[in-house]
This record gives C-alpha cells, sequence and structure tokens, in this order.
C-alpha cells in the first residue's frame, strides 16, 4: 500500500537539499516505501481507542524561569564555524529569498 | 537597490469597481522577556553579534530545549486580549526548512494546536466606526537569526556572493498572530489593516508583552492580499458567496504608513493582471519602502513541504482553568475604553485626542500627568516640539532620553512662574542635549523670570516714557496697543519676563 512515488521522493530530496543520483531514487522509492508499510501495519493496530501519543512520558508543562544564564560567547559560539567574518558566521550565498 | 521591475497598475477606485479586495494579517510579535523561548541566552537588541548564543539556540548536537514559562504567560495574556480561547493542552511543532538564518535547520513553532484560537479584536477606523477582525489564532514560535547579505553589487540576496548570520535573535520569543480573512471592509482594506496594527500594538504596549517597535523588528506584519470579482456591496451576501481569489503574501512591512501603502499597492497590482485575464502566482512579495511597489519573492511553500511533525524535545504546554483566570486578573482595561475615559479625565476634544494617539503619544501623557502636569500642559509638548521633531527625524518620541517626569517638571516650572514658554523651550533643547533635568538646565543655563517686580515696574515706565504715542493710544482705550509696550517690556527685560505679568503692570499704569 506504498503511496510514496519516485517523484515523492525526489520532491523530498530537494527539500531536505539532498541531492540524489538516479540510480538511488529508485532505491530509496523502495526503501521508504517498506518503511511506510510497516507504520501502517501498527496503524491498523492501533484502533480507535488507543491515543495517538508524541511523547514516551506522561509529563506537560515542564519550563524554566525567565532568567539569563551565561551564554557561549561569540569566540566559542564561532569556533566550530567553517568560516567567519565580522564575528558572524559565514555561509554560502543562498538562491532563495529570505 | 532592488531592480524593481516596473509593474502596471490600475487606478484605485477603478479597481473597487470590478473587484472586492480580501485581506489576511499575520503579525509576529516579539515578547519583551528577559530570555529566549527555549534557553536562558539573553535577548539585549543590539547586542554584539553572536554573544548571546548557546548550545541550544545555535541547534548544536545533543542540546535541549525547555520553555520559558513568562513567554507561556504573556501568549495566553495575548490571546486573552485578542478575546480567544485558551488551549488546554497543545504541543510545540517542528517546521522543517533548510536556511541559514535557522541553524536547526526547523524553526520549533506551533502548528494545529495553536495555544489561542477563535478570538476577535475591534478596530476603530477614522470616521469613529469599528470593523471586528476575527483572530483565528495566536501561536508560540521563535525567532529566527538575522543575515547580512555581502558580495554581488546590490547587497540584496541576489547577487550576493555569501551571508554572514547573526543567531543573536535566534530562539527570541514570537507570538504570531493570525487573521481570518477581512471581508467586507471594501476599499477601507488599506485603512482597516493600518487600524487593526495600530489597534494591536496598542493592546500589546498595554499588556506590556513587548517593545513593539515596528522599526526595530519587534513588531512584523505580513499581508495577504487577494481579489475576488465585485457582484455587490461590500458588506452583503452575495459578495460574501463569491470565492476568495489567489492571495499574494507581503512580508515584513515595519511601519503602519507601509502597512497601508502596501495594501492598497497590492490590490492596484493585482487588478492589473486580472484585468488582462490574467493569473495571480500565489508567492512572497516584498515591500519597498522607498519605491512603495513590491515585488516578487518566492513561491510559496505549501504547509506539507515544512513536514511539520510534533516537538519530541519539548512536552505539551497544558494551562490549568486556575492559571488562565489568574492570567485573566492581570489583563489592563482595553486600550479603546481606557482611551475614553483618559480622554474624559483630560477634558480634550476628539481633535486633540486624535493628535495624541496619533502621536503615540497615550502612555507618555498618563505619565507625565501621574508625574504632576496638567493635562493640556503635558499635550503641549509631547504632540507639539516633540512630535514635530520625531518626525522630522524619522525616529519615535521615546527614543529622544525624554521622560514624563522631565516633561512634568517642565510644565511646573512655567506654572510656577519660573519660565516663561520661550525660557521653557531652551530648557527643553538642554534636556534633549543630554544637559540634565530640566531644574539643572534651567539652573545651569540662568534661566530664570525676574520676579523682581521693581526691575519690571522700571522696564514698563521706561517703556511708556520712549513710547508716548503708543501710551496714549492705550490711556484712550485702544487696549490692543499695548502689545507693542509688552513686546518692548520683554526685550527690555532680556526675555526674562512674565509676559503677562508685564502686561498687568502696563494696563495698571495706563488705565488704572
Amino acid at each position: 500500500m506504498s503511496a510514496l512515488s519516485r517523484d515523492d521522493v525526489a520532491h523530498l530530496a530537494g527539500l531536505a537539499r539532498i541531492d540524489l543520483s538516479d540510480a538511488e531514487l529508485d532505491r530509496m522509492s523502495g526503501e521508504l516505501g517498506v518503511i511506510l508499510d510497516s507504520v501502517a501495519k501498527v496503524q491498523e493496530v492501533a484502533a480507535g481507542d488507543i491515543e495517538p501519543m508524541s511523547h514516551p512520558l506522561p509529563l506537560t508543562n515542564v519550563t524554566r524561569p525567565d532568567v539569563v544564564r551565561p551564554s557561549l560567547g561569540a569566540a566559542a559560539a564561532l569556533a566550530g564555524a567553517p568560516q567567519q567574518d565580522q564575528q558572524r558566521f559565514s555561509v554560502p550565498r543562498i538562491l532563495a529569498e529570505d | 537597490m532592488a531592480t524593481a521591475v516596473t509593474e502596471e497598475v490600475v487606478d484605485y477606485d477603478e479597481v473597487l469597481e470590478r473587484y472586492d479586495p480580501v485581506m489576511g494579517l499575520e503579525v509576529h510579535v516579539e515578547l519583551n522577556t528577559a530570555t529566549k523561548m527555549f534557553c536562558g541566552c539573553a535577548t539585549e537588541f543590539g547586542a554584539e553579534p553572536n554573544s548571546q548564543v548557546c548550545p541550544v539556540c545555535l541547534g548544536l548536537p545533543g542540546a535541549l530545549p525547555v520553555v520559558n514559562d513568562k513567554a507561556v504567560e504573556s501568549a495566553i495574556r495575548i490571546g486573552l486580549a485578542l478575546n480567544c480561547e485558551i488551549a488546554t493542552w497543545c504541543r510545540f511543532a517542528r517546521k522543517n526548512y533548510f536556511y541559514p538564518d535557522m541553524p536547526k535547520n526547523f524553526q520549533t513553532s506551533q502548528y494545529d494546536e495553536p495555544i489561542a484560537f477563535n478570538g476577535h479584536l475591534d478596530v476603530e477606523l477614522e470616521d469613529g466606526t469599528t470593523y471586528r477582525v476575527e483572530i483565528e489564532r495566536a501561536h508560540m514560535e521563535e525567532d529566527t537569526g538575522k543575515s547580512l547579505h555581502v558580495g554581488g553589487s546590490t547587497g540584496r540576496i541576489h547577487g550576493a556572493e555569501y551571508s554572514l548570520v547573526d543567531y543573536n535573535r535566534a530562539g527570541i520569543p514570537l507570538i504570531e498572530i493570525v487573521t481570518r480573512p477581512l471581508t467586507g471592509a471594501g476599499g477601507r482594506a488599506p485603512e482597516v489593516a493600518k487600524a487593526y496594527v495600530g489597534a494591536l500594538r496598542e493592546l500589546l504596549r498595554a499588556l506590556g508583552v513587548s517593545d513593539v517597535k515596528m522599526e526595530q523588528g519587534s513588531l512584523r506584519c505580513d499581508a495577504n492580499v487577494s481579489l475576488r470579482p465585485k457582484v455587490g456591496d461590500a458588506t452583503s451576501e452575495e459578495q460574501a458567496a463569491v470565492p476568495l481569489g489567489t492571495r499574494t503574501e507581503t512580508k515584513n512591512v515595519n511601519s503602519l504608513r507601509s502597512v497601508e501603502r502596501a495594501v492598497r499597492y497590492e490590490i492596484t497590482r493585482q487588478a492589473a493582471i486580472l484585468d488582462k485575464g490574467g493569473k495571480i502566482t500565489q508567492e512572497t512579495r516584498h515591500w519597498h519602502e522607498d519605491t512603495g511597489v513590491t515585488t516578487s519573492g518566492r513561491e510559496k511553500s505549501d504547509a506539507e513541504d515544512y513536514r511539520y511533525f510534533p516537538e519530541p524535545d519539548l512536552v505539551p504546554v497544558a494551562p490549568t482553568r486556575e492559571t488562565v483566570d489568574a492570567l485573566r486578573r492581570t489583563l489592563p482595561e482595553p486600550p479603546g475604553e481606557r482611551r475614553r475615559r483618559l480622554q474624559a479625565d483630560w477634558g480634550y476634544s476628539d481633535l486633540e485626542m486624535r493628535d495624541v494617539m496619533n502621536a503615540g503619544a497615550v502612555e507618555l501623557i498618563s505619565e507625565t500627568v501621574a508625574a504632576g502636569a496638567t493635562p493640556a500642559g503635558a499635550r503641549k509638548w509631547w504632540t507639539g516640539e516633540l512630535a514635530r521633531r520625531a518626525n522630522a527625524e524619522g525616529r519615535s518620541v521615546e527614543d529622544f532620553g525624554v521622560t514624563p517626569t522631565h516633561i512634568a517638571e517642565l510644565d511646573g516650572l512655567v506654572r510656577d512662574g519660573r519660565l516663561n514658554d520661550s525660557m521653557a523651550r531652551q530648557v527643553l533643547e538642554g534636556v534633549l542635549a543630554g544637559e540634565g533635568t530640566p531644574t539643572e538646565v534651567a539652573d545651569a543655563r540662568g534661566l530664570e523670570l525676574v520676579q523682581d517686580d521693581g526691575a519690571l515696574e522700571a522696564a514698563v515706565d521706561k517703556v511708556i516714557e520712549a513710547n508716548a504715542d503708543v501710551a496714549q493710544k492705550v490711556r484712550d482705550g485702544k487696549v490692543q496697543a499695548a502689545g507693542a509696550l509688552i513686546g518692548q517690556v520683554m526685550k527690555e527685560m532680556r526675555g526674562q519676563a512674565d509676559a503677562g505679568k508685564a502686561r498687568e503692570i502696563i494696563l495698571a499704569k495706563l488705565t488704572g
């Protein structure tokens, strides 16, 4: 019952900025299809009397007070940046508008 | 400067003969919490780049977010003030997209479970009528980093060679307030848009949840506009039954005036396309303040492209009834009601009150009166000299460093007879220049009305003697001729006298 087409995978790869070859697209459609089918099987078991769950813990309202804590400092924050300039992270130009 | 393609537009009044404009407004409000939405980094505006970042807001592996309780409180208070229902249980969601302004590669937001929904805000228009803006939802999310585009010839993103990113803003709590489609406004759509954002700003300021400075980006408006064929009166049932047209979303319109202009422009641009049998492209557009036009941005992604899913790292937010009720009790008096009450208290005319509102000075005057000024004195300074300067310099009156206490003190000095009007203006100059409080400035500059009646009388005698002809006219009952004498006396006193008192003495001497 896999509804995932090769085009779907190509679209998703585009959104995720992953460059996939034709061969990879073929393979991924198959593999992702199997995963979706497996999830669908679980859904069959989870009938209407079972609440959908997004968190394994029965917790709500875990918050912290609005109190400032030390930040990393710019030097440490930028330490792992492949490129930096003017105390900012330098990244390749972006084609889409922001 | 972007090379804006000049697009055809149709005369606004002509558009309204054939089309019915519909808007949807999305307003993003940065909360004024001390820390970010999900981490303890400070949120100070204008700090050194990347000095307010940590593993959580940089999206470093293994970092876990924790919700800021104050931000949730503010979100609920905003929802209540907008007459919304508050969710009893809701979750955050990941909005997935790849763009360097969000180092996590997703923005933590809310999707189908907003904290507040189904509300409304009644907005007063210039002519005193009210338009009800239906609120679809208000949800919590986080702001993105700021990119600086370098290289290329324009500085804008096309042609930019690389982007420099500062993540200080990434993670600052943001509330997105979304209206339902605003119909029935007809040709007043641009005015409604402006009035809504203005009313919202006033409400948020009264709530004390945000700085609401549009020029600093703590309040930002995206305007969705579409046109549909006009079949009858804007508020008629036939018109309401016509399906909505394709919309465009104009981003980041950053002043009240621009909101009105951008909506108006977009209406005239879309009409030109539709008139030629063309189709509106669903896209984001950019507003250009300088040229007054919008230009095409990216095509709008479908919501499904963001692959929203519940945020696994944050547990649900489930405000109790008691919490919500307690927060409801903290709501301020609704700005509209408060305004009417203050106008009555202060004895301002409708016109005076409108000036005060246009100058954004309601709160300032309220504080100035509370600090001891007369309502008339407070209004005079805030909507006069200070508003004029703010306009001329494109700044906001609050940014001058002059406080309500200063103005109350200045007003007091005039009322006590220490300063006359022109001296008070000089003192204000000094306060604006950072020379200190009004009293300090007056002392330092030696500004003080001469209280010595003897000196004033001597000056009057001298002037009467030198202007015997004018004095005679006054004696003959031509009282208005005294004005010339008062001017001479003030000159004699080097401006350091109370003109009212000078007049009294002159009249006493000549007609008494």
